[in-house]
């Protein structure tokens, strides 16, 4: 059983790191840092303005970034059949959600972080502000990913569902984003750990609900 | 390895408000093949899915013993990847067996994307598929679609051979399929009435 999962994360992360078509781990990574160069372009370059909003807009460009390779969680493999035949050999489906979670944060949540380090010079953030932030991706990001593929999951196979799905998450981070973003107010370091907890209420949800959303899918 | 088998009882399906069939009832044991004809829509592949725990059943019960190989339209392939990376995937998941690469034809294949195959050859791929997974029952969906004369023919013997391996292969097909000892099931004779007349 676990050369099997072995087996299936190798191939998820073939497919989510370096990706086919859909550009991989790059292209979210690349709408991250366009974020954080567009964002001084647009409200002018005033130092203590872009160090105090800057930490907010990483955020808000991180969720974003996540919501981009949606459509290539779940549909894809539910279409080519590929969970019918993991059904038949008895690999449940909750199994294969939880390793694509897995796949989908390490494909997204710490190349964000890294990207990041250049996104922080960019808007002129603080040491502090910087650590704050890297924590609070680190706690929120896995969140975010378990968030993406149930969702992925729940909107596989409906007409427009990668529109659906990200219009679906957005609501749903809302408390992750609070939490994060609002840690880095002086005094609100606390919403770390409120936003790691919002991540786990996430990451324990994501196997059972993606689960029977893919069996629903079956039909 | 016990010996396989299908049990299906007083079986009926209905999907969305149609009933497609009703009051199906068959038992195939190890060496047998069914092949299961009707027109388009009557529930061939519903049939099969069932059989194979895909899809529920509106009344009745099915009872299996054995693992279910299943081919159908879908092959279960990443279309990204050259056919030889997409198949050794499952080689591993299943454990590296032999796929019979050289008899079907898909050696010369192996560097191709998967994308760039025609259907007749996604479809030997497939087969390949479901030998690797060396499963003792067969669940084949319109397996000759696609293959050209002389595929269709290995198909056929392919079959065969699992059969007279112990094997059980249900087929499911508007066209003939050979096989020693075949049993066929009109479908359409579990068709509910008001659907029949």
């Amino acid at each position: 059983m676990n050369g099997r999962l072995v087996t299936l994360l190798r191939r998820d992360l073939a497919r989510l790191l370096l990706g086919g078509r859909g550009g991989g781990a790059a292209m979210p990574v690349l709408f991250f840092l366009s974020v954080a160069m567009l964002y001084p372009f647009a409200v002018g370059p005033d130092a203590t303005l872009l160090a105090r909003t800057g930490g907010g807009v990483i955020w808000v460009a991180a969720l974003l970034a996540a919501i981009l390779p949606l459509d290539r969680l779940v549909e894809p493999d539910i279409e080519a059949g590929l969970f019918d035949q993991w059904a038949l050999r008895g690999i449940a489906e909750e199994l294969v959600i939880a390793v694509r979670v897995l796949a989908h944060w390490l494909s997204f949540g710490p190349p964000l972080m890294l990207a990041t380090l250049p996104a922080a010079a960019l808007l002129g953030l603080d040491g502090r502000t910087l650590r704050i932030v890297e924590i609070g991706l680190l706690a929120g990001t896995p969140g975010l990913a378990a968030l993406g593929v149930t969702v992925a999951a729940l909107t596989a196979g409906l007409r427009g569902g990668a529109a659906l799905a990200g219009l679906l998450v957005i609501p749903m981070a809302v408390p992750v984003l609070i939490f994060g973003a609002g840690a880095l107010s002086i005094g609100g370091e606390g919403g770390l750990a409120l936003t790691g907890a919002a991540s786990l209420v996430l990451l324990a949800i994501a196997p059972f609900a993606g689960g029977a959303a893919v069996r629903a899918a079956r039909g | 390895m016990q010996a396989p088998s299908i049990a299906v009882n007083d079986l009926a399906c209905r999907r969305g408000d149609r009933v497609l069939f009703r009051a199906l009832s068959l038992q195939l044991a190890a060496g047998e093949a069914l092949r299961v004809t009707g027109h388009n829509g009557i529930g061939k592949s519903s049939l099969l899915r069932i059989i194979a725990g895909l899809a529920p059943a509106f009344a009745g019960t099915v009872a299996t013993r054995g693992a279910i190989g299943l081919v159908d339209e879908r092959h279960a392939l990443d279309t990204a990847l050259p056919l030889g990376k997409a198949l050794a995937f499952w080689q591993r998941i299943d454990g590296a067996a032999d796929n019979e690469l050289a008899r079907l034809g898909l050696s010369p294949l192996l560097d191709v994307p998967v994308r760039y195959l025609s259907t007749g050859q996604k479809k030997r791929a497939a087969l390949a598929r479901l030998i690797g997974q060396k499963a003792p029952i067969w669940l084949l969906d319109e397996p000759l679609n696609g293959l050209d004369g002389h595929a269709a023919t290995l198909a056929e013997k392919l079959a065969a051979e699992h059969c007279a391996g112990g094997g059980i292969a249900v087929i499911a097909s508007h066209q003939p399929f050979a096989v020693p000892g075949l049993r066929e099931m009109a479908l359409a004779d579990y068709a509910p009435r008001e659907m029949a007349a």
